[in-house]
């Protein structure tokens, strides 16, 4: 599939939209789209019903974490020592917020072809992290979409039953972020000794 | 009949029955595990009207262990072994699905032996598979074992090849990027011909029992059908949406490894019913049967590893790949991405357990409860590869 044929088809039958090859400089050569957020939808119906290339088969919905690396900058600072004030630099740390990112592998079961990637980036990893939600043009994407919203925290918009799928409803991290970290030790449930232990003294009591 | 109103979206999570206009009360009923392969890691959420099923939510995630960040913290050969876990029954497949999606990354060509030799296991895994799978959906069906039992002898042949070839029976492990791990041992081949000579006899056998037994076709016959469009939609793959008639099978269509040599046919079913499940199932057999003469005929001698490979301190160029084999479930795809350094920056396992679950609520609405049972038996779901 001639991914820059694609861009420029997209591009004239959905007004409006932003499109960027990412190229892939591995040897697969896969490249993809980055498509922007506010016209996902038209151009994923234009993707599955346009008669010459009818993805209508969405394979894999992949979620990434891409945080921003963390670089170091200085900045000066007046600082008071010796009853005179004076410049200092400080090293500080600098973390740009970065963004999570969905990836969507597109094929054709009625024309044999494929795949083609798309690509949605959220504004940052912390706040702005809606992306609309495909589901509505692929079914197939219902239970990847909720596992990316599970591991990774995006929310997308328009999907049918956005809930937790593989953690527990009362799960509150992301645990494929990279960030994430692991808690020291797994046994967080406490155990009731001392009730427990009380309990069995009175049992014991009543039968010896 | 009585005629119901619609629910309120959150009503399988209300603990309260509703009633209905008709004045019957719904029933909400927490149903399994009782598939042989969801022992304890699989339920659904049922609500009932009478017998019928008018709503039903599929809830898992107990057996998840994050596999895809284990392998985000692992060499890229250090998961090959953590793919044996996750469809238990095919591991070999899974291998070769993580192999294919490393080897599209990396440019590695695989030598032609080690090519027949994926074919040749991949295949003795469907064949064992489906085999399990006809067998758990006979027994789902209420036929007390017996059916089970024969399948699982045919599968115990299967096993003790693999056994031979790699070690172990269910975690295999066999290939790695490059080709594949270890060679034929002395008189393996002439074992698994006749192996494979064999097995039709079994499916005659099969057949001849039940592929025509009423019972088996009153329960299973118009039951659980899912369409075409919605098959096609909902990203169904595998022997179950050929049985919808969909004729898409990955070996036809990418032709990955050396499966252009090939002759066999890709079977289809009309109606997309259980029934058509079952034989699709029982059918595809057959193909994988000529396939295996075909491989085991023209196998060449040769090296069973590309020797340029390097497989320790394995670092792949920064990109990405999309790797996908026509797995005895469905699709199995691998998405790699790499960042330069030893292990990968992404791992991204796409199951065709998973996914192929999408559509089990369309599939019960309307059906009885029992039918349930049979509907999810012809899913064909294995959990470690649903919850990874």
């Amino acid at each position: 599939m001639n991914l820059e044929l694609l861009e420029s088809e997209i591009e004239a039958n959905v007004p409006g939209c932003r499109l960027e090859i990412i190229p892939n400089p591995s040897p697969s050569a896969q490249h993809s789209l980055l498509i922007n957020p506010e016209h996902a939808l038209t151009i994923a119906e234009f993707l599955r019903d346009a008669a010459h290339l009818r993805f209508d088969y969405c394979s894999n919905v992949t979620g990434i974490d891409w945080p921003a690396p963390e670089s170091s900058g200085k900045i000066k600072l007046k600082e008071m020592g010796d009853g005179m004030e004076q410049d200092v630099e400080e090293e500080i740390k600098i973390q740009d917020a970065g963004y999570l990112e969905v990836v969507y592998h597109l094929y054709s079961m009625e024309k044999k072809h494929g795949p083609v990637t798309l690509r949605m980036r959220t504004e940052d990893r912390a706040e702005r992290v809606h992306l609309p939600s495909l589901t509505p043009v692929w079914r197939s994407a219902d239970f990847q979409e909720r596992e990316i919203f599970d591991l990774y925290g995006v929310v997308f918009d328009g999907h049918p039953d956005l809930r937790r799928i593989l953690m527990w409803d009362e799960f509150e991290d992301h645990p494929m972020r990279k960030d994430y970290r692991e808690p020291d030790d797994y046994e967080y449930e406490p155990t009731a000794h001392d009730e427990v232990l009380r309990k069995a003294k009175q049992h014991h009591s009543t039968i010896v | 009949m009585t005629t119901n109103t619609p629910l309120p979206p959150t009503a399988h999570l209300s603990p309260k029955p509703s009633i209905n206009s008709g004045g019957t009360q719904l029933l909400e009923v927490s149903m399994g595990p009782q598939h042989p392969s969801t022992h304890g890691v699989f339920r659904m959420d049922v609500v009932l009207d009478g017998e019928r099923v008018i709503k039903l939510k599929p809830i898992f995630g107990y057996l998840h262990r994050n596999h895809e960040k284990i392998a985000e913290d692992e060499t890229y050969l250090g998961s090959m072994p953590y793919t044996d876990r996750l469809d238990y029954f095919c591991s070999i497949t899974n291998n070769w699905a993580y192999a294919l999606a490393v080897e599209t990354l990396a440019g590695i060509q695989v030598p032609e032996r080690a090519e027949y030799l994926r074919v040749i296991t991949g295949e003795l895994t469907r064949l064992q598979n489906h085999a399990c799978l006809i067998g758990f959906l006979t027994q789902d069906m209420g036929a007390s074992g017996t059916p089970l039992m024969y399948a699982f002898r045919e599968r115990e042949k299967i096993l003790d090849l693999f056994e031979a070839l790699t070690g172990a029976r269910m975690m295999c492990n066999y290939m790695r990027f490059g080709g594949c791990r270890v060679d034929l041992p002395a008189g393996w081949l002439q074992q698994a011909k006749e192996v494979v000579e064999a097995f039709p006899r079994f499916l005659d056998e099969y057949e001849s029992l039940l592929a025509s037994n009423e019972i088996l076709m009153s329960r299973t016959q118009g039951v659980g059908v899912l369409s075409k469009e919605l098959a096609v939609n909902a990203g169904i793959t595998g022997p179950m949406l050929r049985a919808s008639g969909v004729n898409y099978d990955l070996r036809k269509v990418d032709k990955y490894g050396i499966y252009d040599r090939f002759t066999f046919r890709v079977p289809l079913g009309d109606h997309g019913d259980v029934y058509d499940r079952y034989m699709i199932r029982l059918l595809e057999m057959r193909e994988s049967v000529k396939i295996l003469q075909q491989a085991m005929r023209d196998i060449p001698d040769g090296p069973i590893m590309d020797a340029k490979t390097k497989i320790r301190g394995f670092r792949p160029k920064a990109g990405e790949a999309y790797g996908r084999i026509e797995a005895p479930k469905g699709e199995l795809g691998f998405y790699l991405i790499s960042d330069g350094s030893p292990n990968p920056y992404r791992y991204r396992v796409r199951p065709p357990s998973l996914i192929n679950l999408t559509v089990l609520e369309d599939m019960c609405l309307g059906q009885n409860v029992a039918d349930v049972v049979i509907i999810l038996g012809s899913v064909d779901i294995v959990m470690g590869e649903v919850d990874r």
